[in-house]
């Protein structure tokens, strides 16, 4: 008994360590430091362990709950219906994001919402999507047979399921259980889920060309992706159709839809792609900053300067200590020149 | 005439006891507290001037951020109903009432409660040991306070603070800043020594002394906001001067006689001793006055 547990345990990990190195390709194969339109660091960051992730919960408002540290943040709506995931983290970390959502409620994950493409909002699609079942019937299950709801539904802008998968006989970067089941190519996509209204808004290019927020009308919860983000600048990931100006545009949609409470304080809450819980007023400040910057660099360009002479003037030089780097996976060289190269792009 | 000395003896401990008081000597802020504008008027009422940074500990970068900023920022809607942060709350049209929240089974004190007329600000000091939040948690204009006694004087520590500003001419100070504040209380009198600390933009803590007035008569008026279009402009607008293109900031200085060098703010101009090296600094001629209407 006690062999046959050690051996058990012993496969086990080894097919955890098996699924993490899996995972942890992956992400590489889709990580967000193969920002193309800017120099590339060196050499990539090394990957988090997702053996010492630690995610933590957090109550935003109303059905709402924010959970941190598996990488970009996870937004999770909760009530009778079942759970509502925007992003799933890191490869590798689902373990822990299925016991901080268990830590809230046991309905199970109906549906999961992709705000892009990249790796620290995806990884975790295959395994938390198969944690859940779609509620399915009817036709559907008529035609399909009883698997249709075998897993959570992965809802995305089209160019996600693009960019995951790939024509048929070639190697998709991304296994299929990954892939998102439901797309949309419209302006928006609306549900209606936990009783309150959940619109799922395209921002074309902008911090990719598959970019989408969501916002939970009732609870009065904006959920941004990497168009908003409080630890650095902006990453315009330009080889997948991002843009600098679409980032402002998303910005400006963001203080758009929500209404700040009393003293520009409060009301809608905002939880961004990464970094700490967030209102209006928050983003306020980051569009305003990234709005000036962009405009330094548009009268640089109109002057003729080079992009080496946009770097050497350093633009960014008074938001250089809040959001600025000088290595990692986005540093400020990278950023000014994905702006320069944003601004001088010929469509 | 044993007896009668021991009641004296009694009598005199018993005085001494109720003299002393409690023996941590807390003196408590509570009560209607007014402002006393005419401490650095200028910069409270009117508003500070464009490009003076007199004083201020700042670095390249945050007086970068001021010579670019422009006024019409505050214009835009969002901005409009923008509170003062913790720190500079105390400076603005500060009419403050200062109460206590005490657990009535034990009586010990949880927390200090605090209305700021300006903004309809209200604020939370705990004094019940609690931890301050994760760094994942929002940050708001007064962030997350817990204070102790130190003598008796009441000390608070506050992070989880929003971007907000030294001064309100641009000069930033950024939400990884922490402050710590000592209110003292003599009398009538209400002093708020408050210390900046922000490792982003000051070279140094910069400590601000406020003074109030205890005024039970007090009737503090609602302050409601309501944002407007004042200007219209393309949506997502920005308004900023470009580096180098900001002609206001030479104003100041020429305007007070003040060296255009030590304008530029930093920590030394925050001494005494910085007025002799002033000396040897050149001025900018003065503006002409404006002929009589």
């Amino acid at each position: 008994m006690t062999t046959k547990l050690l051996t058990s345990s012993k496969s086990r990990l080894a097919l955890g360590a098996l699924r993490i190195a899996a995972a942890l390709a992956l992400f590489v194969a889709a990580a967000p430091w193969q920002f193309a339109g800017a120099q590339a660091p060196a050499a990539p960051p090394a990957a988090p362990n997702p053996a010492n992730v630690e995610v933590h919960v957090l109550h935003v408002q109303g059905n709402v709950y924010m959970l941190v540290g598996a990488g970009g943040n996870i937004t999770m709506q909760v009530g009778n219906d079942g759970v509502l995931l925007v992003d799933t983290g890191l490869p590798g970390t689902s373990d822990k994001v299925l016991a901080a959502i268990h830590s809230v409620t046991s309905e199970p994950i109906r549906y999961i919402i992709d705000t892009h493409v990249h790796a620290d909002h995806t990884g975790g699609n295959e395994a938390l999507a198969k944690a859940g079942n779609t509620i399915a019937g009817g036709n559907v299950v008529g035609d399909i047979g009883a698997s249709a709801g075998n897993q959570a539904a992965i809802l995305a802008f089209q160019t996600v399921l693009d960019r995951m998968s790939a024509p048929t006989g070639q190697q998709s970067p991304t296994p299929q259980g990954a892939w998102p089941t439901e797309t949309y190519t419209t302006p928006e996509r609306k549900l209606f889920f936990n009783g309150e209204a959940v619109q799922v808004i395209h921002i074309p290019n902008a911090h990719t060309d598959g970019d989408s927020i969501v916002f939970f009308h009732r609870s009065d919860v904006i959920s941004t992706g990497d168009i908003f983000v409080t630890n650095r600048y902006p990453i315009v990931d330009m080889a997948r159709g991002g843009n600098i100006q679409g980032i402002i545009a998303g910005l400006n949609r963001i203080i758009e839809l929500a209404t700040p409470g009393p003293t520009d304080e409060g009301g809608t809450l905002i939880v961004p792609g990464h970094g700490r819980l967030c209102d209006q007023s928050d983003v306020v400040f980051y569009q305003e900053m990234v709005t000036i910057i962009r405009d330094r660099i548009q009268d640089m360009i109109n002057k003729g300067m080079t992009l080496e002479q946009v770097k050497a003037a350093r633009p960014t030089q008074d938001y250089d200590p809040r959001y600025g780097a000088t290595s990692g996976i986005w540093t400020t060289d990278m950023f000014v020149e994905a702006v320069y190269k944003s601004l001088t792009k010929k469509d | 005439m044993g007896k009668v000395r021991l009641v004296k003896i009694l009598g005199l401990a018993l005085s001494l006891a109720l003299i002393a008081g409690p023996a941590l000597a807390q003196t408590d802020p509570s009560g209607e507290w007014a402002p006393r504008f005419h401490e650095d008027w200028l910069e409270r009422i009117p508003g500070p001037e464009i490009g003076d940074y007199l004083g201020l500990p700042i670095n390249p970068a945050a007086r970068l951020q001021g010579d670019t900023w422009d006024a019409a920022l505050i214009e835009i809607p969002e901005n409009q109903c923008r509170a003062h942060g913790a720190d500079y709350a105390w400076r603005g049209p500060s009419n403050i009432r200062i109460w206590k929240e005490v657990d009535v089974a034990s009586q010990k004190l949880i927390a200090y409660h605090m209305y700021t007329s300006a903004y309809n600000e209200s604020r939370t000091i705990y004094m019940d040991g609690r931890p301050h939040p994760p760094d994942y948690a929002r940050h708001t204009w007064l962030g997350f306070s817990t204070g102790h006694w130190e003598g008796d004087t009441l000390a608070i520590f506050t992070d989880h603070l929003k971007e907000n500003w030294v001064r309100r001419n641009g000069i930033p100070r950024s939400d990884e800043a922490t402050v710590s504040e000592h209110i003292m209380r003599h009398g009538n009198y209400l002093t708020v020594a408050v210390i900046t600390y922000d490792p982003l933009y000051l070279t140094a803590p910069f400590i601000r002394t406020t003074d109030f007035v205890f005024d039970p008569q007090q009737q503090i008026a609602p302050w409601p906001c309501e944002s407007v279009d004042e200007v219209d402009r393309p949506e997502g607008e920005v308004p900023a001067h470009l580096p180098g293109t900001n002609t206001f900031l030479d104003e100041f200085p020429a305007k007070y006689g003040i060296p255009p060098q030590a304008a530029r703010g930093g920590a030394e101009t925050m001494y005494p001793e910085y007025m002799l090296k002033m000396k040897d600094m050149k001025l900018l001629p003065r503006p002409k006055p404006a002929p009589p209407q």
